[in-house]
């Protein structure tokens, strides 16, 4: 069964709690939390993953910072990203995608959906 | 005379010899006709015998295929059947995914709820559930005073601060949610908003314990990409209505235990130091 390490980056322990829960519905998956930008950041330089899960809107670091540090590091520039926010509108969609994020989803999230995004990211990898 | 009986007799023996010869291939043609009789005799029956056998062999070939046709026609309404009870569990499937996603909504945000018993960390996760799992974008948690009867809001998100004046219990829409304990959900379309009305929100969710109500939710605007209440959205408010009121409840209560607690620790400190 192959491995899957995610790195959910959110504020939020309701949310974090909720994606975790979803992301262990997939075989082999492991999950590290991160409560902001800075501490995804801090477990991104000693923990390797397969997909990064972010909010946008959270303290110290958002998450559009993280994707844009993400993407710049030679090194992390290759992990899928995810964005999961309450920002539902369309430009903020193309922003988040323009900056180099994988995925967008706007919350609430609906776990099938969520698993069926991460489901095709790993393909994809793969 | 000599002469002439030497020549007849050459020419006898000659016919002799022809007639013979001729005896000879007459004979040989009965044989050979009785030869080609026969086979012809043969070829006809061999000609019958096949004509059965290829009947019979047609005959079977042909309760086979109708064997088969059978079969094929039964399998096809198998194949049919499956279909149908693929449709069915594929059906159940979503079903019991989305009643799946809807437990682990409500898991989640009892568990988060209950897992304080801080007041302000309790009302900062009944805003992340209402926020992140509903898909509200203007809300505020009210607070009754039981001294004034009236409603303060405590807690708020995206909201302007002309929302904070007092509303006395049993005024408007969320005072006769709280009067009432009756959850209120505005008819129509939640997003068809014409500027937030402070006045009719979209829902008031009363905090109840048993029959005591000690406060309310109230949402006035949804988030842009969240269209319409779905079931679970009315699971989370019946939730919400129990558990986020014994949460605040049991949260202010320790608070104030834990003040009572150091005060009458103060209290003792200085008896013992009068000692």
């Amino acid at each position: 069964m192959p491995e899957n390490n995610f790195l959910v980056v959110e504020d939020s322990p309701t949310m974090r709690q909720l994606i975790t829960f979803a992301l262990k519905r997939i075989p082999g998956s492991k999950v590290v939390e991160a409560n902001d930008g800075i501490d995804a950041l801090k477990k991104l330089s000693t923990q390797k993953f397969d997909v990064i899960l972010t909010d946008i809107n959270m303290p110290i670091m958002d998450g559009l910072k993280l994707v844009s540090m993400v993407r710049n590091d030679p090194s992390l520039k290759s992990i899928p990203i995810i964005i999961i926010t309450t920002e539902g509108a369309e430009e903020d969609r193309k922003r988040g995608l323009a900056l180099g994020a994988n995925a967008y989803i706007a919350k609430p999230i609906q776990t099938a959906d969520l698993l069926n995004v991460v489901n095709q990211i790993l393909q994809n990898k793969a | 005379m000599e002469k002439e009986s030497g020549s007849l007799n050459r020419k006898v023996e000659e016919f002799l010899h022809i007639f013979k010869k001729g005896e000879e291939f007459t004979q040989e043609l009965l044989r050979e006709n009785e030869k080609l009789r026969y086979r012809v005799a043969q070829l006809e029956e061999m000609t019958k015998s096949t004509g059965r056998e290829g009947n019979i062999k047609l005959n079977s070939l042909e309760e086979r295929i109708a064997l088969l046709e059978e079969e094929n026609k039964s399998l096809l309404e198998r194949f049919r059947q499956v279909e149908e009870e693929n449709k069915d569990f594929a059906s159940r499937y979503i079903e019991v995914e989305a009643e799946n996603n809807n437990l682990a909504n409500l898991y989640v945000a009892s568990y988060q709820l209950h897992s304080t018993l801080d007041f302000n960390e309790s009302l900062k996760i009944i805003l992340e559930i209402v926020m992140n799992l509903i898909g509200a974008e203007e809300f505020s948690i009210m607070m009754l005073d039981e001294r004034t009867n009236e409603l303060s809001v405590v807690a708020q998100e995206g909201m302007g601060p002309e929302i904070h004046d007092p509303i006395k219990i049993g005024d408007g829409v969320i005072g006769e949610v709280v009067r009432a304990g009756e959850a209120y959900y505005r008819e129509g379309d939640p997003t068809d908003l014409k500027g937030v009305d402070y006045a009719h929100p979209l829902v008031s969710i009363p905090l109840k314990i048993k029959e005591h109500v000690i406060g309310t939710i109230v949402i006035y605007k949804l988030l842009i990409q969240k269209t319409q209440f779905t079931n679970v959205d009315f699971e989370l408010f019946s939730m919400l209505a129990g558990h986020a009121a014994t949460a605040l409840f049991s949260s202010k209560l320790y608070s104030q235990s834990e003040r009572k607690l150091s005060t009458i620790q103060s209290f003792l400190d200085l008896l013992k130091e009068k000692q």
